[in-house]
């Protein structure tokens, strides 16, 4: 924390340290912040409040990927930091300097838009100097770097062509030198491979992440898709109902959610969430039990499994698992079906001969996720 | 021979043409379709030839024989004349310099109202001013007052300002548009607002984003909107005929009246030049027509977005 402070006290008001309260996992400390979003607030002229105070910090090269349900907040969030929606309440910091109030074009940012936006009566090359035109840099110096971002993306041979002649891929290319050449200090991502097919979406995907590594530029990408956000993030920002639902690292996030909406909302398929009661050492789910995980807290309890956690054993050793339908994914198999008449999915070893007959649901007892019967956090 | 392009038709009809008696009645039934086009070019075309045909006779055999269909010999001494002799009360103006006012007029007229109309809806769509769509409302409502009706007020508030009789008063109370500004309206809506945010994050203040961004996105609309007016310029009839006194002013389209006019004595009506001169009004719009005319397709069916 020292460090940090240390590392950023040139450009940042000396009030940060009181603001400084991170809702997740704090930024590693080897990294000076690049954004922070402090308790904004985005409040519509109707009244609607799509954001409803937002901390998060964002460290120097770190990629943080906003992810959500749609109506969650996360595009509001991401346009509140590149200016294009005005911020409500609570401050936004690039690089300490606030920003509430500046231009989209004063921001040091870069957005690479769901649909790419693209000027399509212009040139590749033209979309890719247009910015820096605008800013009154030498011809040379454009030129100059144009290329190196053209190199860099692999779309030299397209520079003299227009937009509608080239591919998705491309345009999703063009759309990033864009925001490469600005040099910026953050470069926004808005849902930018949506609209791609499946398997250039994986390809781009993992472009993305290199190149974001290879330039060392902080980052947020906004997206719907937890594959998305599992792959390709340094840290996920969870979004719920415009609140920050958790904060973590990939790994953290799928092995400790935070609440019962990121248990279901990350990992696919999603985690089974039982009804249950905690009583001495065994976890009861309607009629039948199963052991507790360990100091679990007596009571009602939501207890979640994850599909690929839950295991099948011989009736009467865990919950009746009643079978209904099967997926089959290939490596995997979805086992559909009802546990003590919630339903449940197991993810099942393909190689092993589809089970018949009677059957019952059991668990690691610390594979059990337990959260608050009410709230929904976790216990 | 088909002459349908769809493809779901084109199958079936050679299906049909599996069978001979079809085949039959699908030729009987192409007759009918080129008779009844072939009979509408020729009412269409019909006038127009009519009027190129007796426009190369003397006026005396169309004076003693009526309208011709043949070629009269005389094209090159009447349009010759029609173009270049000086004529018109006070014998200063020829054809030359009426074609050249309406080029003026059509051209000043559609450029005017693209320009006007464009900026109008360009306020209208991306700046959030008070009464803004209000504004908009009052600016379509003016559909409802076309020149027509307005006429004297027009006139008194040009000629108060001394523009009678200047191309500034011919073209001026005409250009600005409510259908053109609903036109260029509806194409902004239509444009993604992502364009205009990324350009903002390419620090393109508004009048940057309108002359880099806006205006060549609309060039097909604009081409089209240009096509549309020019011939609706060119065609002003009561506005110029009320404004100009000058003879120097007057349009092609008045001055095939002013020929007409001219019955002095026992003298035949100049019909040959009158005729030439119609001919002439309808060549420089229908030229326009033809050489724009995929841009003007283009422009009403699709955009470049």
């Amino acid at each position: 924390m020292i460090k940090i402070l240390e590392a950023v006290a040139s450009d940042v008001t000396s009030d940060m340290a009181s603001d400084w309260a991170p809702v997740g996992p704090p930024v590693p400390s080897d990294r000076a912040l690049t954004l922070e979003i402090d308790g904004v607030v985005k409040r519509y002229p109707n009244g609607a409040l799509a954001v409803k105070g937002v901390d998060i910090q964002v460290g120097q090269g770190e990629l943080v990927v906003f992810v959500g349900p749609s109506g969650c907040g996360k595009s509001t969030l991401l346009r509140m930091v590149a200016g294009l929606e005005e911020v409500s309440e609570g401050e936004i910091r690039i690089d300490g300097r606030r920003v509430n109030d500046a231009d989209p074009a004063d921001r040091d940012i870069a957005m690479v838009f769901q649909n790419y936006a693209l000027y399509p009566h212009m040139t590749v090359r033209r979309n890719l100097a247009y910015g820096l035109q605008n800013r009154k840099i030498a011809r040379e110096v454009i030129a100059e770097k144009v290329a190196q971002a053209a190199a860099m993306l692999q779309i030299e041979e397209f520079l003299d062509r227009k937009p509608a002649q080239l591919s998705g891929g491309q345009r999703q290319r063009v759309a990033m030198g864009r925001a490469i050449v600005r040099d910026p200090k953050v470069f926004l991502f808005d849902e930018p491979l949506s609209n791609l097919d499946a398997r250039l979406r994986n390809q781009m995907r993992l472009e993305i992440r290199k190149l974001q590594r290879r330039l060392g530029v902080s980052a947020i990408y906004v997206t719907h898709d937890q594959v998305e956000a599992m792959t390709l993030a340094d840290r996920i920002v969870v979004l719920n109902g415009g609140l920050v639902e958790q904060v973590g690292t990939p790994a953290e996030v799928y092995a400790r959610p935070a609440t019962t909406f990121v248990a279901s909302f990350i990992g696919a398929p999603a985690m089974n969430l039982l009804d249950a009661v905690v009583e001495g050492d065994r976890l009861r789910v309607g009629e039948a039990a199963i052991p507790a995980p360990l100091g679990a807290p007596q009571g009602p309890a939501k207890a979640g499994l994850r599909p690929e956690k839950a295991r099948l054993a011989a009736p009467g050793a865990g919950l009746p698992f009643a079978l209904e339908a099967v997926e089959e994914l290939g490596a995997t198999r979805l086992l559909h079906g009802l546990a003590a008449g919630a339903p449940v999915v197991i993810a099942a070893d393909a190689a092993l001969p589809l089970p018949s007959g009677p059957l019952s649901l059991t668990a690691d007892p610390a594979d059990l996720h337990l959260f608050d019967a009410n709230s929904g956090a976790r216990l | 021979m088909t002459v349908t392009t769809d493809p779901a038709l084109a199958a079936s009809w050679s299906r049909a043409a599996a069978s001979a008696g079809a085949r039959r009645r699908r030729s009987r039934v192409q007759l009918y379709h080129h008779a009844v086009l072939i009979l509408g070019v020729l009412l269409m075309m019909a006038p127009l030839v009519v009027a190129f045909a007796s426009s190369t006779y003397d006026p005396v055999v169309i004076h003693s024989e009526g309208l011709q269909l043949g070629y009269g010999g005389e094209f090159a001494s009447t349009y010759g004349a029609v173009l270049f002799d000086r004529g018109g009360f006070t014998g200063e103006v020829t054809g030359v310099r009426m074609l050249w006012n309406s080029v003026i007029l059509g051209m000043g007229f559609a450029v005017g109202k693209i320009v006007i109309s464009m900026l109008a809806a360009y306020a209208i769509v991306y700046f959030r001013f008070p009464l803004g769509s209000l504004a908009f409302w009052i600016i379509f409502s003016t559909l409802l007052l076309p020149l027509e009706v307005r006429i004297l007020p027009s006139y008194e508030v040009v000629q108060s300002m001394g523009l009678l009789n200047t191309y500034t008063g011919l073209i001026l109370p005409l250009i600005a548009s409510a259908t053109g500004t609903f036109f260029f309206r509806q194409f902004f809506k239509s444009v993604p607002d992502e364009l205009l945010e990324a350009a903002r994050i390419d620090g393109a203040g508004p009048v940057r984003f309108f002359i880099d961004i806006l205006v060549p996105l609309s060039k097909t609309m604009m081409a089209a909107i240009f096509i549309i007016m020019f011939v609706v310029g060119w065609n002003q009839y009561l506005w110029p005929a009320l404004m100009t006194t000058d003879e120097g002013m007057f349009t092609i389209v008045r001055g095939i009246r002013q020929i007409l006019q001219v019955w002095i004595g026992a003298n035949i009506p100049d019909y040959n030049k009158a005729l030439a001169m119609a001919i002439l009004a309808m060549v420089p719009p229908a030229l326009i027509v033809l050489i724009f005319q995929r841009a003007f397709v283009k422009g009403l069916v699709e955009s470049e977005k």
